[in-house]
């Protein structure tokens, strides 16, 4: 029962992430935890309750976390694409007008905003942590 | 009160714990690292379930895998290091659909479940869990080598420079 309440737990923390944040690398962390949550139901079952074929819960966990690792990789190299054209991961304020500058430097026009986060984004020349 | 009660419940404490901190945090980086924390302590409630294999798979492909993607993300869309205040959208929204389906479906499943006790069964190492794919699951199991295919060629298409227009 422990992992049950666990994994309900944890799969509406990441509901409330996906509706909360605002940056896209952040809302995908979010989507991890849901997916996390379905796999320990998924593992949690399959310890508890008896199934026609042994251990179906665990391969369908291992299936869920293969589609996890696809879901990830499309999903940053668009989260990617649009900081190259748009300068910005904020998902409910995407400037229509694509970028033509140095994201860095244009990131307080193209994107009015987010103006005071791109004040404090490091220069190009820096190292990001 | 057994000792796997004890380690499932230690071990639950921690992944809500975490994941609370991946979704509150003001820190993108810190983010990334609780999410390791969550994702670590999910592998050890694994363990104690008896599923071995599954365990390390998770450590393997999301602890080693798409946390380094995340934070390579992180850094390529070049987030600040300090805190960030423009992280979070109004929460109130968030806040009612999150916990409700939180709170709700682990009503639900407390009451589907009550306080059973239940013997594990055999640990699921590769041998058994492998047995299992290659017998039942077989055409599933290719069908998703076919999608990591895909998303293979859609992530290289959708971030290649002056491509996917």
């Amino acid at each position: 029962m422990i992992p049950y309440v666990t994994a309900a737990l944890l799969f509406g923390i990441g509901g409330y992430g996906v509706l909360r944040r605002r940056n896209a690398v952040l809302l995908l962390m979010s989507v991890e935890l849901m997916l996390n949550a379905v796999n320990l139901v998924l593992v949690t079952a399959d310890a508890t309750v008896r199934a026609t074929l042994p251990y179906s819960g665990q391969v369908f966990a291992l299936f869920v976390i293969v589609i996890a690792a696809a879901e990830i990789g499309v999903g940053l190299a668009i989260v990617l694409r649009l900081y190259r054209l748009r300068a910005t991961v904020a998902v409910d304020e995407v400037p229509l007008e694509p970028a033509t500058a140095d994201p860095v430097d244009r990131g307080a026009g193209a994107a009015p905003g987010t103006a005071g986060a791109a004040a404090e984004r490091p220069r190009a020349g820096e190292v990001p942590a | 009160m057994t000792a796997a009660d004890a380690l499932l419940l230690g071990l639950g404490t921690v992944a809500v714990g975490a994941g609370l901190l991946v979704v509150t945090t003001r820190h993108l980086v810190r983010a990334g690292l609780y999410l390791v924390l969550c994702l670590g302590a999910v592998a050890g409630l694994y363990l104690v379930l008896a599923a071995e294999l599954v365990a390390w798979v998770q450590v393997l492909i999301y602890v080693g895998a798409v946390v380094v993607l995340l934070l390579f993300a992180v850094m390529l869309t070049r987030a600040p290091i300090g805190a960030s205040k423009d992280l979070d959208r109004p929460g109130w929204p968030a806040l009612l659909v999150g916990g409700g389906a939180g709170l709700g479906l682990a009503a639900l499943l407390v009451d589907a479940y009550r306080w059973s006790f239940v013997p594990l069964p055999a640990p699921g190492g590769a041998e058994r869990i492998g047995e299992q794919i290659f017998t039942s699951w077989v055409l599933p199991f290719e069908v998703l080598s076919v999608l990591l295919l895909a998303a293979l060629v859609g992530a290289i298409v959708a971030s290649r420079p002056g491509g996917g227009r």
